[in-house]
């Protein structure tokens, strides 16, 4: 592979893992923040619904903390937005060939976000932050709804662009060589689209849930806001368990069988498979030897892996033996780790959620220590978890940009507009723009987490400001 | 069909401009305008609501790009490669100074985003021009369809008058949005700096047409050619004339929409000359980049041309909300304050 599409591949992966740091708890908590403002907004004493019987205090309780939550969504809204646009404009800048063959059929996808969700979000989150004061309860609460709409929203057409790129559908070949969208409707129906969007919001409400009770937990060991840290550990608890439930089944195990069967090279990569087998064992752990092609220090459970793809013991799967090497994932080995610690890291999680459920359960949750510990430090691991699980669908695609009819060595600018030193340039540029983006994040993370619930004063952008100010 | 997303396109980078426009204009300004931390804080909070929603006009204009005409995105984004990447940059540092400089109650912290804001926001502006102008005097296309221009060629002389005059105009348009939204000494500033940077505006718009006809003498043809287009032209003048004459009758909201006129105007006037080229090659020169050429498919363009009103629709309405919201509470606190 020549290397300005190495310096072009390794720039793009490094933006976007970068940007997606930010989404995933934008769109986590806001499912969290409108169910938070919901009940705070409809909720009374004598509502029939369990969930909205709440009296005043507990209503109040519920919008101080939406306005708490609302001011850690505003900042890594602002880092998301400002880390996303270069992601659109990568594709015209460093992926010239692709978005010549492709902008026929993923413009549309991609346009659509803008046109749908981006103005949706962005009108309505300057709504929500700066109108407190300025607006009615009902459209405040409204504005909350459409945040959470509009960034599940942009969830979505992102998935249905990737959903293409990972199996084309509802295209045929235009005038000048490049693929041509024949079906809008299938664009958006692709099989492949409907499990993988629920599988990566999921995995982000996830992250959203474990930020909550991390928060919460902290507060707890920490003795200070206590109200407002039961409130945040119970939803947080709650909401990961249902998360993490659904993140195994169904979606996680729908998502692995969409791959089985219609990706079977980066299916046999993710699980380590070499020789194809009936009755194919599940590894737990192993390290893949693609010199050897076997696993070595594998433990593994025998023909589950066949049962779970089938719902058959002894179903035969295909293994990397079997496909051409040429075929095959770029790095196995990335494929398959990434895999895996997505699953090792969920299933942790989702013991970790059971768990803090059943102490919530019996009552013993908000003074038990070592699970508020546990609950405190699992946050940053939701995050590895979404992103190995980004890493494993991006990198089991591979060597193919768009899967069977575009490969990535042949999807990038031509080296005469940006060559390599030139794409090396803008690297570190990213890098350290982002270093720099970063460290800041944290800092003004650091001091919102440090000033708490309880101080309304603090402006959470210059909207605010504006509000407090008029 | 490829006609109408032309037009679409047209419109969208025009409503980016003028929308945008204003935030950087102010952003130029900033600065040398607002000389107090209040006033800082004013002219940042005037903004502050609205300025990643007009931001999204850019993104939704780089999406409706690629989903028409890909062949043109993909050329134009890779070979003004640099210049891109520093927009992209900017545009992040742009929005980090304005969204976190109230996170922290330190001068230090507040002097370092203000300054921050002020050139990326005055960058931009020169960097959209220069962009613009290398669109105008055509990009050299090879017969694949692509091209590439190096730092300083993207630097060109008539680029870079473009530039200068997008500097101007749109510091002259964030002038005229502070002069009707702010209040003060800072509004009084803002007022006296639409009526110094008229003079600069007014004297680059005239003066751009020679060099524009030496580039690209099509571009003037056309517009003779079809006389109808000249309205585009004329809106512009027209826009132009009426803005010290509003701001003499104390008009301030009428000029600043006077000043917004004038950039729908220059910029469809610059695409009703281009049509149908999307990315022109020099002049006299094969490979342009053209409505035919560049389109995306039959059935993209048609089904688009359903969705993409509907969006456009909503977006309005929602735009039309949040505006009538915060410039109702700024009138109400305006009447409070007198």
């Amino acid at each position: 592979m020549s290397s300005h599409v190495l310096v072009d591949r390794l720039q793009f992966a490094f933006t976007v893992t970068f940007h997606y740091l930010f989404p995933i708890l934008t769109m986590g908590l806001a499912i969290f923040i409108a169910y938070l403002k919901t009940v705070s907004y409809l909720g009374r004493e004598d509502r029939r619904f369990a969930l909205l019987r709440r009296t005043a205090v507990e209503r109040e309780d519920h919008e101080a903390a939406a306005r708490f939550w609302a001011k850690i969504f505003a900042v890594n809204f602002a880092v998301g937005v400002v880390t996303g646009i270069p992601m659109e404009f990568q594709f015209g800048t460093n992926w010239a060939s692709f978005s010549n063959y492709a902008g026929g059929v993923i413009g549309q996808t991609l346009a659509m976000e803008g046109v749908f969700a981006f103005f949706a979000e962005s009108v309505f989150l300057g709504i929500f932050l700066a109108g407190r004061d300025r607006v009615s309860a009902r459209v405040h609460w409204l504005s909350s709804l459409l945040v959470f709409a509009g960034s599940w929203l942009s969830g979505f057409f992102i998935i249905a662009t990737d959903a293409w790129m990972q199996h084309p559908v509802a295209w045929d070949h235009g005038p000048h060589g490049q693929a041509q969208l024949n079906s809008f409707w299938g664009l958006l129906t692709n099989r492949w689209v409907g499990w993988q969007y629920a599988h990566n919001m999921s995995g982000a409400a996830i992250t959203g849930a474990f930020v909550l009770a991390a928060m919460g937990a902290l507060f707890l060991l920490t003795g200070r806001h206590e109200r407002f840290a039961r409130l945040s550990v119970r939803v947080g608890v709650v909401g990961a368990l249902i998360f993490c439930a659904l993140q195994i089944y169904p979606t996680g195990d729908r998502s692995a069988h969409n791959v089985a069967q219609m990706q079977p090279s980066a299916f046999a990569a993710m699980e380590g498979l070499f020789p194809t087998a009936k009755g194919a064992p599940l590894v737990i752990i192993g390290n893949p030897d693609t010199q050897a092609r076997r696993l070595d220090s594998s433990l593994a459970l025998p023909d589950f892996l066949s049962f779970l793809t089938s719902r058959n013991w002894n179903e035969r799967l295909t293994g990397l033996n079997q496909i051409p090497t040429n075929q095959w994932p770029d790095s196995v080995p990335l494929v398959y780790y990434a895999y895996h610690i997505m699953v090792g890291l969920g299933t942790i999680l989702a013991l970790i959620a059971g768990l803090a459920v059943f102490l919530l359960w019996r009552g013993r949750l908000y003074r038990s220590r070592p699970m508020l510990w546990a609950l405190m430090l699992a946050f940053p691991f939701t995050y590895i978890a979404n992103i190995a699980g980004w890493t494993t669908a991006e990198a089991g695609r591979q060597p193919w940009v768009i899967y069977g009819l575009l490969h990535t060595r042949d999807a990038a600018s031509p080296a005469s507009s940006v060559p390599a030193g030139t794409g090396i340039f803008t690297l570190l540029g990213f890098c350290g723009l982002y270093l720099f983006v970063g460290i800041l994040f944290l800092a003004l993370m650091l001091r919102i987490v440090n000033q708490g619930p309880d101080d309304g004063a603090l402006p959470t952008s210059p909207a605010a400001a504006a509000a407090g100010g008029g | 069909m490829a006609t109408a997303w032309f037009c679409f396109l047209a419109l969208m980078v025009a409503l980016y401009v003028v929308l945008d426009g204003f935030d950087l204009g102010v952003g130029a300004l900033h600065l040398l305008l607002a000389r107090d931390g209040e006033e800082r804080e004013q002219a940042t909070a005037a903004i502050g609501p609205v300025w990643n929603g007009n931001e999204v006009w850019l993104i939704a204009g780089g999406g409706v790009l690629f989903l028409a005409f890909p062949r043109a995105y993909a050329a134009a984004f890779s070979g003004i490669y640099f210049g891109l990447i520093i927009v992209l940059w900017l545009l992040v540092g742009r929005g980090l100074a304005l969204e976190l400089r109230h996170q922290l109650d330190h001068p230090l912290w507040r002097g370092a985003c203000d300054t921050v804001f002020c050139l990326s926001s005055a960058a931009l502006a020169l960097v959209f021009g220069v962009a613009l102008g290398n669109v105008v005097r055509g990009v050299p296309l090879d017969a694949a369809g692509y091209f590439s221009l190096s730092l300083f060629h993207i630097l060109n002389w008539y680029a870079l008058l473009i530039g200068a005059f997008g500097v101007v105009v749109l510091a002259c348009h964030g002038a005229a949005f502070l002069a009707f939204r702010a209040e003060g000494p800072l509004a009084g500033r803002a007022r006296r700096a639409t009526r110094i940077l008229w003079w600069p505006q007014a004297l680059l718009f005239v003066a751009l047409i020679g060099p524009t006809y030496a580039v690209r003498h099509a571009m003037l043809d056309k517009l003779i050619d079809h006389p109808w287009t000249l309205v585009f032209p004329a809106v512009a003048v027209g826009a132009l004339v009426s803005q010290p004459l509003l701001a003499r009758a104390g008009r301030w909201l009428a000029a600043f929409l006077a000043s917004g006129l004038f950039i729908v105007g220059l910029l469809t006037t610059m695409a009703a000359g281009l049509y149908p080229s999307v990315l022109p090659a020099r002049q006299h020169r094969p490979h342009g980049l053209t409505v035919d050429n560049a389109a995306a498919g039959h059935h993209a363009l048609l089904t688009a041309l359903v969705w993409w009103p509907l969006g456009m629709a909503l977006a309005a309405g929602y735009f039309f909300f949040a505006y009538r919201m915060f410039f109702a509470s700024a009138r109400r606190s305006a009447l409070e304050g007198s």
